[in-house]
């Protein structure tokens, strides 16, 4: 399997101005002789949404930690905002605001005490610190609810305060780490479309980690997949998407397939490729979805094997994401 | 400085929000200084002695007068009368009977013929406070007996007399300057470092380390906020301890003096606890060094023994222990009406102690995860 990520692609952002905001060159981080990201390099353009799409551990959290100055890096280059985090870690500080994994808003503290704290923290000068509060709360819809102990709020608002926080100092490039994990699928939704309004308003570019493949596909223009450490594809999503063999995926359960089911399914005309996966599931790519289906329905009546459940749909980041790394993202 | 009065601002607004923390720091220790002051202060009183008196001459009854004259007026025992030394000797060792005074056969004929007459004190050596007091009221009891009934015009024997500087000082009086140090002590182990180790469990600690706030910056004002709450929590012991002794302070330099040594104090034990928990990462282990950390600075310090009875090696840590300074700096505003001549190696002492603990914390602090 070759990875997407073409030269070009790489020097020049989907998005942006002359210059990258975030440029990644041969970046690694090693960990006593593990080896946690292993030289990456991407860029990130001036008003660009930019997803790390993988599974848990892949090494996405590590690597915005790397850009964020929170370790330091083994080998490679970060340049956020203009500053070599290496060298500069304040002045990229300053340029990036960030909403890490973790909750990080004081939940003993009202809504607008901990925007105040970070504005002060991030030198936001006295006169200008409550107009930007009371325009950030409004942003995030959480005017009504500035005095309330961040305790009080629920999952989805927490996140909002967090996205607030974060923007409290108008940094130009914003990084995500993971931000719905956690929450329900209503807050979920709200939280993206905070972030895309946000984003649109203060034309930011967005960095965003995920293992929700719903939420790379929503909201970013451009996705990096990792894996093990390594990037293994970058690309728009709709192209990643083509890039995948077979424009339909079947999603079929047998009971009691016979030992050469997957030959036999592989034999139908139009299938690209076949994956036997657990409990008699097959996954099967086509070019052509409805004849493929109807022919592998005559094949199973045919070899009297029994068909339990079956689901046709489109290609999605699922079925890239099985593509480029040989496994589903929950394994 | 706006970055350092943020952080402390942060700290300082859940202090104040939380009633409930605020009275377990400061008037736990309070409690203790009532509870220590009462226990260790007072003298003994209520026990029982056994009395055998095996001689029943004039002599023995004027032995047994004046114990009931001590059990009437300062009543540190009740004499209660045994017929044989054996039952008494078992309910010394039973608990029965705090001790056992035996008057032998022939003590009073003894006494009038001055051939060394003996009375015997069984004491329960196991508590060594009782039995120390029963020996001295023996003594002073056998004292009073030899004194001759004319006294001598000249006085052939070598006679000291003490002059106390200040009035009596209860006990209570005696362990206030402990209590403020150990209530300033309590309050800092909620603060500081042990309030980053906290965020850190939590990762809230990622949320200061991604703006541009300082390594130094960062510790100066978590040390700030856990400096102002144990100083909020030497105030108010300090106030309600003095009322509780009665003592009180008119000089405003002794008054300036007591506020510079509470400010010091604080200001000490939190850069400590800060430089002791630097390199830190697990929440456990604050609660599991403090609990001992207390015992282990408290009681070298003087607070309620003095440093002068300690073998030598504890003697040392004692030196290097920042309770001992605290302890005796308060010990000579409150209760010896000193001025700043008696407190300035305390203060050194803490000034240096902070300044030494704050710059180790500096240099072990890792901004980053």
């Amino acid at each position: 399997m070759s990875a997407v990520i073409s030269g070009p692609m790489l020097a020049e952002p989907v998005k942006g101005g002359h210059k990258p905001a975030i440029k990644v060159e041969k970046i690694v981080k090693q960990f006593r002789g593990f080896t946690a990201v292993d030289d990456i390099s991407f860029q990130v353009g001036e008003g660009e949404v930019f997803g790390l799409l993988g599974p848990n551990g892949a090494g996405k959290s590590t690597l915005i930690r790397m850009m964020t100055t929170l370790i330091p890096i083994t080998s490679g280059r970060a340049v956020v905002g203009g500053f070599d985090v290496s060298v500069d870690p304040d002045g990229a500080r300053r340029a990036i605001g960030v909403i890490p994994q973790a909750m990080t808003s004081d939940l003993d503290l009202s809504v607008y005490e901990n925007l105040s704290i970070f504005a002060k923290l991030y030198g936001v000068p006295r006169s200008k610190r409550k107009p930007i509060i009371d325009e950030l709360l409004e942003s995030v819809d959480l005017s009504k609810w500035r005095d309330a102990e961040v305790k009080k709020l629920s999952g989805g608002m927490r996140r909002r305060v967090e996205i607030a926080r974060g923007l409290v100092h108008s940094p130009s490039i914003f990084f995500l780490d993971e931000p719905t994990t956690g929450l329900d699928p209503v807050s979920r939704v709200a939280v993206w479309e905070m972030i895309v309004k946000i984003k649109e308003q203060r034309n930011l570019a967005v960095l965003i980690t995920t293992h929700y493949m719903d939420e790379a596909d929503r909201l970013c223009d451009r996705i990096a997949i990792v894996d093990h450490g390594k990037l293994v594809a970058l690309e728009k999503p709709a192209v990643l998407k083509q890039s995948v063999p077979g424009s339909t995926v079947i999603e079929v359960q047998f009971i009691a397939p016979p030992q050469d089911w997957v030959q036999e399914l592989e034999r139908i005309p139009g299938v690209r490729s076949v994956q036997n996966e657990a409990a008699g599931m097959f996954r099967l790519l086509t070019d052509e979805g409805s004849k493929t289906t109807t022919a592998m329905v005559d094949l199973a009546n045919r070899k009297n094997v029994e068909v339990k459940t079956l689901s046709v749909q489109n290609t999605t980041l699922d079925d890239v994401f099985v593509h480029y790394t040989g496994r589903a993202l929950h394994d | 400085m706006t970055r350092v009065f943020a952080i402390a601002e942060r700290e300082l607004l859940k202090f104040f929000r939380s009633p409930a923390l605020m009275i377990t720091s400061m008037l736990l220790p309070l409690a203790q200084l009532l509870i220590l002051g009462n226990a260790f202060g007072g003298r003994v009183q209520h026990t029982t002695l056994a009395v055998v008196d095996q001689d029943h001459g004039p002599q023995a009854l004027r032995v047994i007068e004046m114990l009931r004259a001590v059990h009437v007026n300062a009543n540190t025992f009740n004499p209660v009368m045994y017929d044989d030394q054996q039952t008494a000797v078992e309910d010394v060792r039973n608990g029965r009977v705090q001790g056992a005074l035996v008057i032998p056969a022939n003590f009073s004929r003894k006494v009038y013929a001055q051939t060394r007459p003996h009375i015997g004190l069984i004491v329960d050596n196991t508590d060594g406070f009782i039995s120390s007091t029963y020996e001295g009221e023996m003594q002073a009891l056998a004292d009073a007996l030899n004194a001759p009934d004319i006294e001598q015009r000249m006085a052939q024997k070598i006679a000291v007399s003490t002059v106390e500087l200040y009035p009596y000082i209860e006990y209570m009086k005696y362990l206030l300057p402990g209590s403020i140090t150990l209530a300033i002590f309590v309050s800092v182990m909620i603060g500081g470092g042990i309030v980053y180790i906290d965020d850190k469990a939590r990762g809230i600690h990622e949320g200061y380390l991604v703006t541009p706030i300082t390594g130094p910056e960062l510790i100066l004002g978590l040390n700030l906020a856990g400096a102002v709450k144990a100083m909020a929590s030497g105030l108010v012991i300090t106030t309600i301890g003095m009322l509780l002794s009665g003592i009180v302070i008119f000089n405003p330099f002794r008054i300036f003096w007591l506020l510079l040594l509470i400010v010091l104090t604080a200001s000490a034990f939190i850069c400590m606890t800060s430089f002791m928990m630097a390199r830190v990462d697990d929440p456990m282990i604050p609660r599991a060094i403090f609990g001992v950390l207390n015992t282990l600075l408290f009681f070298p310090s003087g607070a309620i023994y003095p440093v002068g009875a300690f073998p030598t090696w504890l003697r040392v840590v004692a030196a290097v222990d920042p309770f001992t300074y605290a302890v005796h700096g308060f010990r000579a505003m409150l209760l010896k009406e000193a001025g700043f001549a008696a407190i300035w190696p305390d203060v050194t002492f803490l000034a240096v102690f902070t300044i030494l603990t704050w710059t180790g914390t500096a240099l072990l602090f890792k901004r980053t995860l």
